[in-house]
């Protein structure tokens, strides 16, 4: 999950490395009043999560109070890439006379956190990196010790800074790599980390980003920070069908459903799983020119209520025709109980399963069950003898034939009645 | 031979009285595996499917007079950490976390720790490995009946970041008379115990593979360390692969995860596209149909020959 601005900044402040005075405002009277409390010219900034606040006009500068007040009221009012702000940030116009880069990161192929600084702050960090190689410092951290002070003080010497530069910025990057690891962020940034006129450092702007697995054991920060457990932080609103979803598949503990539609609008609905069958049928589908009206994922056994629930809900959705039920093969999830929700939920909505499954194709634990069931309401099943790709194969050109008037077969139709 | 398990490795089972661990343990003992012992605090005396359960793996050690070789985890997140270290300290070699939703840090931890140790793990979030006809390790291709059903004996490795497309795939490649030598389920997540490349030397100094099939995704760079480490070990062995998830380099997509925890694009490099050309330039070819890939072996092996 991914931190406002202002909560980042409450982040790096509690792990004790300094900051401006600021302060956040949900109204433009809190943000005069912030601004009166810092003294002097201050930048209103746009609390939303999403980049390009800047050019979007949702920062701005201002010199006196009711300047910062007239600001953060059109700041709040500024909706940005679909987002609207949470509230704004009121910074002091800082005395920069050096910026610098900190972040902390995964490092997924050597397994460890890696630290990275540059003595090139506020700028994007790839393209230093990528232009001047020798102004990014590197280090590796062991997963197993305290992040040590000498990690950071060498890594930040690879830029070739020294003097009281060093001296005072090792401690901040070594912070940033405890916090990182101890609050279980994938993505601990400050840029710029400013020195100022006086030779003090301070963090201007801080990005941070949290592994959702970690969410439970970091009650604690996230009740400090005032994060509702249920603010998933997606990168969008989600839609009926996604919340609906996932009320079924919290409602029953049996299996796992998992439900997304961003993105997708097709008339081809999808129940499928598990993960890496999901992923694999999907492109199938669009690969043989059909259009998933929406992304599923079923596993770990699942309930028929939940099957059902899961199958209804893609049924529910605006241009979905048909569904395919599609699986890679199953050892655990049961053939049988999927086949039973499925229908059901055809049923219940009033539609003939023969009609409404496309396809059924989930081989594996229980199948002779789940295929006689099948059978029986007239679905068309398939075991592991027809692949992946040709069951989404079928499922496509059974709803294309259905959709499509220009085929011979509906043209043939209309002649004869 | 095969790689990790042979016909007399002997595991234990971590939270062995957890349902599906109850479930996981007939299924190995019904393969033939040997399940020696089990472990769930506070649960010593009883028994599960024959396999007698104790609080630690230091009581299993004790009672057997000697350690088990591999031990599968299965117990909640919060506490698989505890028990990995608990395995790793008492001297097991190959572990095989089947939990998801563990914390990276908490794995990094783990797989620092048993690299010290000279000990291997497999997963998080995985069902496992197998070698056909011999032992199987793990949740991977469900009951006994079903596992004889989908893999059979010979000379491909499989290796999947997806725990039933492993299943799948070896299931078409018997379907085409092509058996497996060692089929792993090493997980879906963004941090995991052993990569594709780090597995490969095993692979490279068994006799009985002659050939690898590799299941990959979107996210992280693992399918680059593995085009690396082909480009600089000369490898014998022909890899095929198959990419899932090519949908997700759409516009619409970015930023969204589907799938496993570490199936999510966090920059330009992991995109399917992106590893798709660089498997290619490493000399591996990606099919796009999982029912390819028995004839892209086949292609393969004979070029290789």
């Amino acid at each position: 999950m991914r931190f406002y601005e202002f909560e980042s900044r409450r982040i790096v402040e509690r792990a004790g490395i300094p900051v401006t005075k600021y302060g956040f405002c949900t109204s433009a009277d809190q943000a005069r009043q912030a601004a009166e409390d810092i003294g002097g010219p201050v930048v209103i900034k746009s609390q939303v999560l999403t980049g390009g606040r800047m050019k979007a006009g949702g920062v701005k500068f201002a010199d006196t109070p009711d300047e910062a007040a007239e600001h953060a009221a059109d700041i709040l009012e500024l909706e940005i890439n679909g987002h609207m702000p949470k509230g704004v940030l009121v910074d002091p116009k800082a005395e920069v006379a050096q910026e610098y880069y900190a972040s902390v990161v995964w490092d997924g192929t050597r397994k460890c956190p890696l630290m990275l600084f540059s003595d090139m702050g506020g700028i994007d960090i790839e393209e230093v990196a990528e232009k001047h190689p020798d102004h990014v410092g590197r280090g590796h951290l062991s997963n197993l010790v305290d992040p040590p002070d000498f990690r950071a003080k060498e890594v930040i010497s690879h830029t070739g800074v020294t003097g009281s530069a060093l001296t005072r910025a090792t401690p901040i990057l070594a912070r940033l790599a405890r916090l990182m690891r101890d609050y279980d962020m994938t993505l601990a940034e400050i840029n710029p980390l400013a020195q100022l006129a006086d030779g003090s450092f301070v963090a201007l702007d801080a990005h941070m980003e949290m592994e959702n697995e970690a969410r439970p054991r970091q009650k604690a920060l996230l009740d400090d920070l005032g994060i509702d457990p249920t603010d998933m932080r997606d990168p969008y609103e989600p839609s009926d069908f996604e919340r609906n979803v996932k009320a079924i598949d919290s409602a029953d503990h049996r299996g796992v459903i998992q439900g997304k539609d961003h993105g997708f609008s097709g008339n081809l609905g999808l129940v499928i799983g598990a993960g890496g069958g999901s992923l694999t049928l999907t492109d199938a589908v669009r690969s043989q020119g059909g259009k998933p009206g929406n992304y599923t994922e079923i596993g770990g056994n699942p309930s028929v209520a939940k099957a059902c629930g899961l199958a209804k809900e893609v049924l529910k959705k605006d241009g979905v025709e048909k569904i395919a039920v599609m699986m890679s093969i199953v050892s655990n999830t049961r053939v049988d109980i999927v086949a039973r929700g499925v229908i059901k939920a055809c049923l219940e909505l009033g539609k003939d399963p023969g009609e409404t499954i496309a396809i059924f194709r989930i081989p594996g634990a229980w199948e002779e069950e789940g295929f006689k069931i099948l059978e029986r309401y007239g679905v068309e099943s398939c075991d592991r003898s027809v692949s992946m790709w040709e069951a989404a194969g079928r499922a496509v050109a059974k709803i294309q034939g259905a959709a499509d008037p220009d085929t011979p077969g509906r043209e043939a139709e209309e002649v004869a009645g | 031979m095969s790689v990790l398990l042979s016909e007399d490795f002997t595991f234990i089972v971590q939270g062995i009285t957890g349902r599906e661990a109850v479930n996981l343990t007939r299924e190995c003992l019904d393969y033939g595996s040997k399940v020696v012992g089990g472990v769930t605090p506070g649960r010593k005396g009883r028994d599960v499917h024959g396999v007698p359960v104790f609080d630690t793996v230091e009581q299993v050690v004790d009672s057997l007079g000697y350690v088990p070789e591999g031990s599968v985890v299965t117990v909640p997140p919060a506490f698989t950490k505890d028990a990995v270290l608990e395995a790793i300290v008492r001297g097991i070699k190959l572990i095989v976390i089947v939990t998801e939703r563990i914390p990276r840090r908490d794995v990094a931890q783990m797989v620092e720790l048993a690299n010290l140790r000279g000990a291997r793990i497999i997963g998080p979030n995985c069902l496992g490995l197998i070698v056909p006809e011999v032992c199987k390790m793990g949740g991977i291709g469900g009951p006994a009946k079903d596992a004889a059903k989908a893999y059979t004996p010979g000379s491909i490795g499989v290796m999947s970041r997806s725990g039933g497309m492993t299943t799948e795939i070896s299931s078409t490649l018997t379907a085409a008379g092509l058996g497996q030598s060692t089929a792993i389920s090493i997980g879906g997540d963004a941090i995991i115990g052993s990569t594709y490349a780090e597995l490969m030397p095993l692979f490279e100094a068994d006799e009985q593979t002659q050939g690898i099939v590799i299941y990959t995704e979107p996210g992280g760079r693992m399918e680059a360390q593995l085009s690396e480490w082909v480009a600089e070990n000369n490898s014998r062995l022909p890899i095929v692969a198959f990419m899932a998830g090519r949908f997700m380099d759409d516009e619409e997509m970015k930023g969204m995860s589907f799938g496993h925890a570490g199936t999510i694009v966090e920059g330009k490099e992991d995109t399917a596209t992106e590893k798709i050309a660089r498997l290619e330039a490493a000399g591996i070819p990606v099919v796009e149909r999982i029912d390819e890939i028995p004839d892209a072996v086949k292609d393969n092996l004979g070029a290789k020959v």
